[in-house]
């Protein structure tokens, strides 16, 4: 009996062990579809900013309360997995809290530190549910937000859920396992006077006290095994969730953008066009001057991003570790006076389209192409056109996604590769061609100004 | 009575290059301060203050050409780097090292942008040039042109807060009023932009329940201010809209913090 539970664990162990390493390879394969980018410069500044975003969650602390609440969480997730360390080596040594002798004085605190936070994730997420259905907060509501609707609704439902089941499963476990404690059954009984009761458990013991033995390992049985499988589940899960930011988060915030936020990265393809257009010596990023003759022409790509393999490895990396908070979305000037741009969307449009891929690979084989694009199929110039540029989707992430560079590039690709400005930017581009200022002024009046500088108030 | 006649000038670089001289700082007017009649005044108040402090300075006058800022926040990065390398060019010429300008568009193409074509200059908004000036006492707001009882409020532009963090200069150089700062509810990093960043100045917005200034003006309105201080051409623009939008112009003015500071002493 004993035997096969262990082989049985083992066996599920294994399978979401592969599983994961399926998704993962399929994932970063996904991401490397990207240009590249160097993102391993200044790894002390990269350090600095992952300890303080990422492990400090500094950016989530602007609103304390939903801070403290979200760091519960977090830091519940981060120590429950030494006790699933516990769990996995029981479950695979067919032992019983394998930890309790060897660590005796500390184990006991251990598990209340436990305890303690599985019972403030449970009352986390109620609050956060409550939030999300009773309180509605405006930027998790479906009815505002299309790119809520649906999938990603559920999903956050979902996992919110699971995480109180989990929670539930993992407190009644130890309180039946009190209560046979107690009563010295078996491997149970082993424990007195190692194992005392638990911080929060013990007053869930009452609930148990009127049961039989019998029924009582069988509940803990299955609150252990609920428990366990419920992990690895939620492990395959994440993988197709935007809880994937639990593991995507740390490094999306070590890659994060260094540069001033108003800085628009150069496109150094462009320069060498432009130098040669103004006659000025042909220069390579670093500034070394390139000789005209024998050069062989470099292979200029698309001007701009029109699906996601003209982006960067870092805005797909950015996709995937978002976790459709909305936080963005709230700040967006254009999102709040209602046009139709939400930066949210713009990041969950990019995963949805590299996951259309990635299931076109895996349906159709690895060199499957299909003719759809992340522009137009997925985003619209009408939500291009409305960004103002501010930056302030960029300031409310609490991860450092930067959403405003891939409406850059794909306003990028409209411009340059489609001529599809708007009709007053072409002007304004027109303006700035032959008058040296998007107005339509003489470049000789430029200085007219200075002429009333002496003139009254 | 004599009247006391002051008389302002505006050296231009190509004249400090003919009389073999080098200003120590170039004033980068931009696009609005030269073309906008209203931040054209803008452009005079801040000229008068250099005047007054006795700083040496020039302006490139006819030579001057838009940074492209919005025309690569449009998306058209060829126009960008056609304007930007053709400035470069002439700033280089005269061997250019310290830029001041109204602008945070022009400073922030300046000096987070040209670096990396070629164009290497220490560059310094006007609310930190004026903020400097305060600090060293070289500025100060006369007696008899209290703003005492006065309520400001300022907005932060995005290009000169969150682009690249200057939230404090503007508001240092308010302080020196002596007027009532209050501040809006979405400030400094999380203020909200006035609605003509990314070339949105030069289109019709796109449809939605309302425009981004009407939406900053409320909030501006709300409190209670009379007068809204901006540092960047296009806020005043856009703010000095809402405000009209709003019927509000009788009684709230919308004016940049050089032209209060120019106020303030007088000039
Ligand atoms: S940068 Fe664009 S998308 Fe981001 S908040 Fe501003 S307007 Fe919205
Ligand atoms: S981009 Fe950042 S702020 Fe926006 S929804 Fe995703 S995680 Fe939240």
């Amino acid at each position: 009996m004993e035997i096969f539970q262990q082989i049985l664990f083992v066996a599920a162990l294994a399978a979401t062990a592969w599983y994961i390493t399926k998704r993962i390879r399929l994932i970063s394969r996904a991401i490397k579809l990207g240009r590249p980018e160097n993102r391993f410069d200044h790894p002390d500044e990269r350090l600095k900013t992952m300890v303080l975003v990422a492990f400090g969650q500094k950016k989530m602390f602007t609103n304390l309360l939903v801070g403290s609440m979200h760091f519960v969480i977090y830091t519940g997730f981060i120590i429950i997995n030494i006790e699933i360390l516990e769990i996995i080596l029981d479950g695979i040594l067919g032992t019983h809290r394998l930890f309790a002798p060897y660590i005796k004085p500390i184990y006991p605190i251990l598990i209340d530190v436990f305890e303690v936070l599985a019972f403030g994730v449970l009352a986390v997420c109620v609050v956060f549910l409550c939030r999300r259905f009773i309180a509605r907060v405006s930027r998790l509501q479906a009815e505002r937000h299309r790119e809520l609707r649906g999938w990603p609704i559920s999903d956050a439902t979902l996992i919110l859920t699971a995480e109180i089941l989990l929670m539930i499963a993992f407190l009644t476990w130890n309180a039946s396992d009190s209560v046979l404690r107690d009563r010295g059954v078996g491997h149970y009984g082993e424990l007195q006077r190692i194992v005392p009761d638990f911080l929060v458990s013990q007053y869930l013991k009452p609930l148990f006290s009127g049961f039989s033995d019998t029924v009582l390992v069988v509940y803990e049985r299955t609150a252990w095994w609920l428990h366990i499988l419920g992990i690895l589940a939620f492990a395959i899960y994440v993988t197709y969730s935007k809880h994937l930011h639990i593991a995507l988060g740390f490094p999306n915030v070590y890659f994060s953008d260094l540069q001033p936020k108003g800085e628009m990265q150069n496109m150094p393809e462009i320069t060498k066009e432009v130098q040669l257009a103004l006659g000025l010596p042909v220069t390579t990023s670093d500034g070394t001057q390139v000789n005209d003759n024998g050069e062989q022409p470099v292979e200029v790509g698309r001007f701009g991003a029109k699906d996601v393999q003209d982006l960067k490895w870092i805005n797909l990396m950015n996709a995937y570790s978002c976790t459709e908070c909305g936080r963005c979305t709230a700040a967006c000037p254009a999102n709040i006076t209602g046009k139709k741009l939400s930066p949210r969307k713009i990041m969950m449009d990019t995963r949805d389209r590299l996951e259309e891929i990635q299931h076109g690979w895996q349906t159709h084989g690895n060199d499957y192409k299909d003719d759809k694009s992340l522009l137009n199929d997925y985003i619209t110039a009408e939500e291009l056109n409305a960004c103002t540029t501010c930056q302030a989707c960029i300031n409310a992430c609490p991860i450092n996604i930067n959403p405003l560079d891939i409406i850059l590039q794909l306003r990028r690709y409209r411009v340059m590769e489609e001529s599809q400005a708007p009709a007053s930017w072409n002007a304004m581009f027109s303006n700035i061609e032959n008058n040296m200022a998007p107005w339509k002024f003489s470049p000789s009046d430029r200085f007219n100004w200075a002429d009333q500088v002496n003139d009254a108030k | 009575m004599t009247q006391e006649v002051k008389t302002y000038t505006v050296p231009t670089m190509a004249d400090m290059a003919a009389s073999g001289e080098e200003p120590e700082i170039l004033f980068w007017v931009g696009c609005a301060g030269s073309f906008d009649d209203r931040y054209k005044r803008v452009t005079i108040a801040f000229v008068r203050i250099l005047n007054h402090v006795g700083i040496k300075f020039a302006v490139l006058g006819p030579e001057e050409a838009c940074t492209g800022d919005p025309a690569r926040r449009a998306g058209n990065e060829f126009l960008f780097q056609m304007q930007a390398m053709s400035n470069i060019q002439v700033l280089n010429g005269y061997n250019v090292k310290k830029i001041v300008t109204a602008c945070p568009h022009c400073f922030n193409t300046l000096k987070n942008e040209y670096p990396e074509l070629g164009g290497n200059y220490e560059v310094i908004h006007h609310s930190q040039f004026l903020q400097g000036l305060i600090n060293e006492g070289r500025v100060r707001v006369k007696d008899g042109q209290s703003f005492k009882g006065r309520r400001i409020t300022f907005h932060d532009s995005c290009y000169l807060g969150r682009a690249n963090k200057v939230y404090e200069a503007p508001r240092d150089v308010l302080a020196a009023l002596d007027a009532d700062l209050v501040e809006m509810k979405r400030v400094r990093a999380n203020g909200l932009c006035c609605g003509a960043g990314g070339g949105q100045y030069f289109k019709e917005p796109e449809p939605g329940k309302k425009d981004v200034n009407v939406e900053r003006v409320e909030e501006a309105l709300g409190t209670g201010a009379d007068t809204i201080a901006v540092a960047c051409p296009f806020c005043m623009t856009m703010m000095s809209d809402g405000v009209k939008n709003k019927n509000r112009e009788d009684s709230v003015r919308v004016y940049d913090i050089s032209e209060l500071i120019a106020q303030g002493q007088g000039l």
